[in-house]
């Protein structure tokens, strides 16, 4: 037993034990560390973790229309999914949709039409038809208003509302859905759109980071060797990009890239490719590629940089002094030393690139759209909040995953960047 | 000159970085097999440019160098086979302490076993034979240096660089490296060439000892040569401690010359590096070599002094005297008790013989 416990915890001169004095001591300190960072910590609080808490709350979220059918959905929840409905749920059904006021049940039709395509115009043309309807029983006067009240199918899409959370949104992100008995099964041919765009925005964010690393790799390498005068020149091209808007720079490429562009008029002046035969270097994929390989490469150029600049220049004299021939020290002895600037700048490049929107809408045309665009649309046009959440929580969940892959891998202590 | 007596020849080599200045002059540079030279110099000397030259990351401007009667000068660094130790160790961060050692093996395509053995017998030899599967930041500074060395040594190089290599070392451990590296070359009989801006280390470990100053060899010579006869002023300044005297030759005689100080006392010295009378002459003495209060007759030079400042140094006393117009005139006295009485302001009589003062160029 060591001699502290046998005589209690040390003390200071005016009887105090140390650790409460220390601590006593260290408060202030805390105090201020904490006070500073306060205001930080408030502003990714508001701006960082609230958001992404509420897109992953939304993502799952199907209280609303929860709201609007509270006693329907509950009579509902007893119905043996034979055949069609007993009278009473009619019956809530007709008064609910009475009750419910414009926008409420526009905003809840919308809800319901993502299960059932149908139901918004089915709701519409009973609001109007409903006030023919003096008394119940219901089943029938409603089935003879729309003969659509009479099939099996919609009253069976609303079993995957009744629940306040639904998979449906995360379903529909990766082109699957619930089908009327809500068990899971791929959505129709003609109606996958996701997981083709999934494919398609790994494909490009793998492909733009391979080439900002072919493209990136030689110049860090110059900036870090050369004598300053230089570098700094090389450093100033490769920072001049980040002084020009991102949009300017998409737009110029848009003019050098289309058939009747710079570089395809120099092309066919060059006598290189036939006037009939102009490469189409935009509105596809290749755009997409090209312009943000270009807005990306400084994501790659400057972690490599400052890892390059770390690596001493006497490395490689040593291995060429130990017999190395200049290819095999760089691959075995320069290449290795680098390597957590390249992890560095190729997670960062992936990253950014995965979530791309603004050049993929400009210069990727139908072909070059990516999940991003997706989600660009969803908020902005169908205002289908739920699917957008849904897919951007896919987004930043596959990011995770292949930050834990990495870790595994290659251990995210390795990244540096300087 | 016998192939033996220029393993490595330099022949008036200049180097110039910006075509307007040269940084090494005409050098010209014999070294025989088994050699330990030094090239010593202060900053900007010309010592590193040499020898990085030599191991062939610089190209001489003009001139030509070869080893072994070969001209290297268009022969790639990785072809020389020259080992070399570089000023920051410039161990592979990445590779354990065997990988390292082993790398110049496995370029040369040796035999895996062979690798291991060679390994191992490098680490042996500097007494890290327990150590090959740590990382070199894991090592202390010494022990880095050591492996730096094994890793020079290990593939049986010609002839082996060390550019600073015990700069980043603290003083004690600099000393004990000092002798390794100096009993390695004599276990080995390797040929080295070293550089350093410490003239002890030179002193300690080196055959010969280069001093450069402005790209140039100002002497080239043993240690004790360098330090008892020093060709010129630099090098008489540059190694080990040393009074200097200003003043004009008043007369030549045979081997000697006097020169006259600026208040008028006479100083016989050995002619050097004077060539006429009425030049002006920069006097160098070494401090060990001034007596106090002893008998006149054996010396050629007596003068009154004013004793300015004692510095007690523990073996010796370190005494600060006024003589000859110079009040920074050093003298070391031994620590006896018949010397203890030696007090500051006081007035003593200092000797010295002729055949220590040497007459040298004075620069202005």
């Amino acid at each position: 037993m060591s001699s502290e416990t046998l005589s209690g915890p040390i003390l200071t001169s005016d009887g105090i034990p140390l650790k409460v004095s220390l601590r006593k001591a260290e408060k202030r300190n805390k105090i201020r560390a904490f006070l500073l960072v306060l205001p930080l910590l408030a502003f990714i609080l508001i701006t960082f973790i609230i958001p992404i808490g509420d897109m992953l709350a939304r993502s799952v979220d199907d209280r609303y229309i929860n709201t609007v059918f509270p006693k329907t959905f509950e009579i509902y929840k007893k119905w043996d999914k034979q055949d069609l409905p007993p009278e009473e749920v009619y019956e809530t059904m007709f008064f609910e949709i009475n009750a419910a006021k414009g926008f409420k049940i526009g905003k809840a039709s919308t809800r319901m039409n993502y299960s059932k395509s149908g139901w918004k115009s089915l709701i519409k043309k009973s609001q109007r038809k409903f006030k023919k309807i003096k008394e119940g029983p219901y089943k029938e006067q409603m089935i003879a208003i729309d003969k659509r009240w009479g099939d099996p199918l919609y009253w069976k899409a609303l079993g995957e509302m009744v629940d306040p959370t639904t998979m449906g949104y995360y379903l529909n992100s990766v082109d699957l859905k619930y089908d009327s008995n809500k068990e899971i099964i791929a959505q129709p041919e003609n109606r996958r759109i996701y997981n083709h765009t999934w494919i398609k925005t790994f494909k490009v964010s793998l492909l733009v980071t391979l080439f900002t690393l072919m493209l990136g790799y030689p110049i860090a390498y110059l900036l870090a060797t050369l004598p300053l005068k230089y570098s700094n020149l090389l450093m100033i091209c490769v920072l001049l990009p980040f002084w020009t808007s991102l949009l300017v720079r998409t737009v110029a490429w848009m003019i050098i890239l289309q058939q009747n562009g710079v570089f395809n008029n120099l092309m066919v002046i060059a006598g290189l490719i036939a006037d009939e035969n102009r490469w189409k270097l935009m509105y596809n994929e290749t755009g997409t590629i090209i312009v943000m390989t270009q807005i990306l490469l400084p994501f790659m150029v400057l972690p490599l940089y400052s890892v390059m600049k770390t690596i001493s220049p006497s490395y490689m004299k040593a291995a060429l002094n130990l017999g190395a021939s200049p290819l095999h020290a760089f691959w075995k002895v320069y290449m290795p030393n680098s390597l957590p600037g390249v992890s560095a700048g190729g997670l960062l490049v992936f990253i950014i690139a995965i979530g791309y929107f603004i050049t993929p809408e400009l210069v990727g045309g139908k072909d070059g759209q990516m999940i991003g665009n997706w989600i660009a649309y969803h908020l902005k046009t169908t205002l289908n909040w739920g699917l957008c959440a849904a897919l951007g929580s896919v987004l930043l969940f596959v990011m995770l995953v292949f930050y834990w892959v990495y870790n595994k891998i290659i251990g995210v202590e390795n990244i540096k960047l300087g | 000159m016998s192939e033996k007596d220029s393993f490595v020849k330099f022949e008036n080599v200049d180097k110039s970085y910006d075509g307007e200045s040269l940084v090494v002059k005409g050098l010209n540079l014999d070294i025989p097999q088994g050699e330990f030279l030094t090239m010593l110099g202060p900053s900007g000397s010309g010592k590193t440019t040499t020898l990085m030259m030599l191991a062939g990351f610089e190209t001489p401007t003009s001139g030509e160098i070869y080893l072994e009667g070969e001209p290297i000068s268009s022969i790639p660094p990785y072809k020389r086979g020259i080992g070399m130790v570089f000023q920051n160790y410039a161990l592979f961060p990445h590779m354990t302490v065997n990988e390292n050692l082993a790398f110049p093996l496995e370029v040369r395509k040796l035999e895996k076993s062979e690798v291991e053995e060679k390994v191992h017998k490098a680490l042996s030899m500097v007494e890290l034979q327990d150590f090959g599967t740590r990382m070199p930041l894991q090592l202390s500074g010494g022990q880095q240096q050591r492996v730096a060395l094994a890793r020079a040594l290990v593939f049986e190089p010609r002839l082996v660089l060390m550019d600073e290599p015990l700069g980043a070392l603290d003083k004690k451990l600099r000393e004990q490296m000092q002798y390794e590296i100096k009993h390695i070359h004599e276990n080995i009989g390797i040929t080295v060439v070293y550089v350093t801006h410490d003239q002890s280390e030179a002193l300690t470990m080196s055959n010969r000892i280069a001093v450069f100053n402005d790209g140039k060899i100002q002497q080239i010579s043993t240690p004790d040569v360098l330090y008892e006869k020093p060709d010129n002023s630099f090098v008489a300044q540059f190694i080990g401690e040393n009074n200097q005297i200003k003043g004009t030759v008043k007369s030549m005689n045979g081997k000697n010359c006097v020169v006259k100080t600026e208040n008028g006392d006479e100083i016989v010295s050995l002619k050097i590096n004077v060539n006429s009378v009425g030049e002006t002459s920069l006097l160098s003495l070494r401090p060990e070599r001034v007596w106090v209060n002893v008998d006149e007759k054996n010396y050629e030079n007596n003068f009154e002094a004013k004793v300015e400042e004692l510095i007690y140094l523990g073996d010796h006393v370190r005494t600060r005297v006024k003589v000859c117009g110079n009040d920074q005139f050093i003298v070391k006295i031994p620590n006896s008790s018949d010397q203890s009485d030696l007090k500051e302001g006081a007035k003593v009589k200092l000797s010295w013989k002729a055949d220590d003062t040497r007459a040298l160029d004075f620069k202005a």
